[in-house]
């Protein structure tokens, strides 16, 4: 794979506001990359610089080798589907879609040709002669997909495509949005701040954060291994505390609200010993991770907390807990498979145990911006 | 069902006093213009009848055809002229006016004239264009004219220039307000699929605000259309309008059958452009779903 887009100290500042701040960031040809992250964050204003909506502070964008930092956006080998869609009202979809070649002297029947082509790729052959405002709002997407595709950008931009869209269909639309990225074989680079959305969808996902990048990588191991407690907490959830570190018996132990843990992680092998606050450091495990035990007087072995269950709330395919222990709240999320017994689970007031093998612990950097 | 009637009575009671007067302020002195342009010029007054004759010597006497002619290409002058200089402004005051406070000042520049007599404005023109007036002094003391002169005023391009002046802000405002409700992610859209930003003025910005175009327009022309002042004051021998004739029938012609004749064939034209206007308007109508 070649690099389509290089991205140098991207810098944009509104007055006293840093919207983006320094970002380098490198894509693949043909790769489906996601910004994601809370608004205001500056994932749009990257994907806006990249567009050539607006003009950087300062840094350079490269788009396939040419510098194209200062060049307006219809100069640029880029096109974007706008968040909501900003088809033009006063022309047909066949219109909408073709608009974009009309400008480089194709000729008539080949604009056709390649309208009807690419109406056909988003299943809206027989929608040609409609006005935008006849369609339904997933159609709508598939037209401002359309019209952005028809040109053959290096690479498409979609700034939040389906957000305006309601859960069943975006469901959908992730779908056939991934699968169309795999067929046309284009760059695709969208902006989310739907964090299942990115993991769904994207080969890599770009985790922003006050206008810099926290983390870049595939979704597995976003997931698996976030870089900090940030990238932790907001992609999925992690019961976060934080914790001296302290070394025992050859074991590593840190207190989990009060309660004493031992964690097993290559990171922490050489952290400072003893209890002095400075030396206090940020943990945490996924709710999926611990597993609740039902307290019959006995101390179960293993690495455990103990608490009380405060709520239980449904979702469908897991259940999750929240567990009082100390002065904190945990996330236990319980699978309901085959072997899930509803009689022997917990409820709410129960008194239970909370098992949590030492090496899923992730430890972080305290300020979590590492 | 009791309830429906009293929600129907009450809907009724409030409508009722707008009903009324537009009955009888409006609808009776139509009926009273219609009845009279039947009526017949009897020297020293007019007698009741039913007769096509007013209507015959409309036709049939040059005059008023010239008059009629002069009306329309005056209010289309007008119209263009505001045109041409609104729209730039309204263009201007949308996308290139950043922040909200110039931009409300800027547009309040342009209505707040509205506030003043519209007498008052016309009368401005007077002082501006006439011998003793502003423009005269500025070209004798630049030394362009030796002495002042007195071509400005009293013609058609003064009525022009002044009825331009007093109706261009109901040009300016339904073109703003058209402009302003064009998204602007439909102009980035046109650049981001390679259309200069010419070609996105064009193909986009105008198809979309020409809901506001047709609307200052047939607000102006129907305006100057129907204005009596500005001929009035500045408008000289070869100026008169179609409502100055009118005038002259009520006043000192004495022939109300003939003026009442008039008045109803400027109505007709008027409801005409206004129904042709209101057409133009419904193909663009539901646009931004």
């Amino acid at each position: 794979m070649s690099e389509v887009i290089r991205i140098e100290n991207l810098r944009k500042e509104f007055g006293d506001v840093i919207g983006v701040a320094d970002v380098s960031l490198s894509i693949e040809r043909g790769e489906y990359v996601t910004l994601l992250g809370p608004s205001g964050c500056g994932k749009s204003t990257l994907l806006r610089m990249i567009g050539g909506f607006e003009a950087p502070t300062s840094g350079t964008i490269w788009l396939d080798g040419e510098d194209v930092t200062d060049l307006p956006p219809n100069q640029r080998a880029v096109n974007m589907v706008f968040q909501d869609y900003a088809l033009f009202p006063h022309m047909t979809v066949g219109q909408n879609v073709g608009y974009g070649l009309r400008v480089s002297g194709v000729p008539r029947a080949q604009i056709r040709a390649r309208v009807a082509e690419t109406l056909s790729l988003v299943g809206l052959t027989d929608k040609a002669d409609a006005s935008p405002a006849e369609l339904s709002g997933g159609q709508r997407q598939r037209v401002a997909l359309a019209r952005a595709i028809v040109r053959r950008p290096k690479v498409l931009l979609l700034d939040e495509p389906l957000s305006a869209l309601d859960a069943n269909l975006r469901e959908q639309m992730q779908v056939e949005l991934r699968n169309l990225h795999d067929r046309v074989g284009l760059t695709f680079v969208m902006v989310t701040h739907d964090q299942s959305e990115a993991l769904v969808m994207s080969d890599r996902v770009v985790v922003m954060r006050d206008g810099r990048v926290s983390q870049s990588g595939d979704p597995v191991s976003l997931y698996d291994a976030p870089a900090n407690s940030y990238v932790a907490d907001f992609i999925g959830a992690t019961n976060l505390f934080s914790s001296p570190v302290k070394v025992s018996g050859g074991k590593i132990l840190v207190s989990c609200f009060g309660q004493e843990l031992e964690i097993d992680h290559p990171a922490v092998g050489d952290a400072p010993v003893g209890n002095a606050p400075a030396g206090e450091r940020l943990f945490g495990f996924r709710p999926e991770k611990a597993r609740l035990i039902r307290s019959n007087g006995s101390v179960p072995g293993g690495n455990c907390l103990k608490g009380r269950v405060e709520t239980v709330l449904y979702h469908g395919a897991t259940i999750r807990s929240v567990v009082v222990v100390g002065d904190g709240r945990i996330l236990v999320d319980t699978l309901l498979d085959d072997t899930f017994d509803p009689a022997r689970h917990v409820g709410a007031g129960d008194e239970v145990f909370l098992d949590i093998e030492p090496h899923k612990i992730m430890p972080f950097s305290r300020d979590g911006a590492s | 069902m009791r309830l429906a009637t009293r929600s129907r009575l009450s809907s009724g009671g409030v409508l009722s006093l707008p009903l009324v007067w537009t009955f009888l302020f409006l609808f009776v002195p139509y009926g009273i213009l219609f009845i009279y342009s039947f009526w017949e010029k009897k020297f020293p007054t007019f007698v009741p009848a039913f007769q096509f004759g007013n209507y015959l010597e409309l036709i049939v006497d040059p005059q008023y055809v010239r008059v009629l002619l002069r009306t329309i290409k005056i209010a289309g002058l007008v119209s263009l002229l505001s045109l041409l200089l609104a729209y730039p402004y309204a263009y201007f005051l949308v996308h290139k006016v950043t922040r909200p406070g110039v931009r409300l000042v800027l547009y309040m520049a342009v209505v707040l004239p509205l506030w003043v007599s519209y007498l008052l404005r016309a009368y401005t023109w007077k002082t501006i264009l006439g011998t003793q007036g502003v423009l005269n002094s500025f070209l004798v003391s630049t030394g362009i004219l030796s002495e002042p002169s007195s071509v400005f005023l009293y013609n058609q391009t003064a009525m022009v220039v002044t009825l331009t002046y007093v109706f261009i802000p109901f040009m300016v405002m339904p073109i703003y307000a058209a402009l302003e409700k064009i998204p602007r992610n439909l102009t980035e859209a046109s650049r981001d699929l390679g259309m200069s930003a010419l070609q996105t003025f064009v193909r986009v910005t105008l198809p979309l605000s020409m809901p506001g175009v047709i609307a200052g327009f047939t607000m102006t022309f129907c305006l100057s259309f129907g204005d009596f002042i500005a001929p009035f004051l500045v408008g000289g021998p070869d100026g008169m309008m179609i409502a100055n004739v009118i005038a002259t029938q009520f006043g000192a012609a004495l022939n109300w059958p003939l003026g009442s004749a008039l008045a109803l064939v400027m109505l007709v034209i008027v409801l005409t452009i206004i129904t042709l206007s209101d057409r133009l308007q419904g193909v663009g109508k539901g646009k931004y779903a």
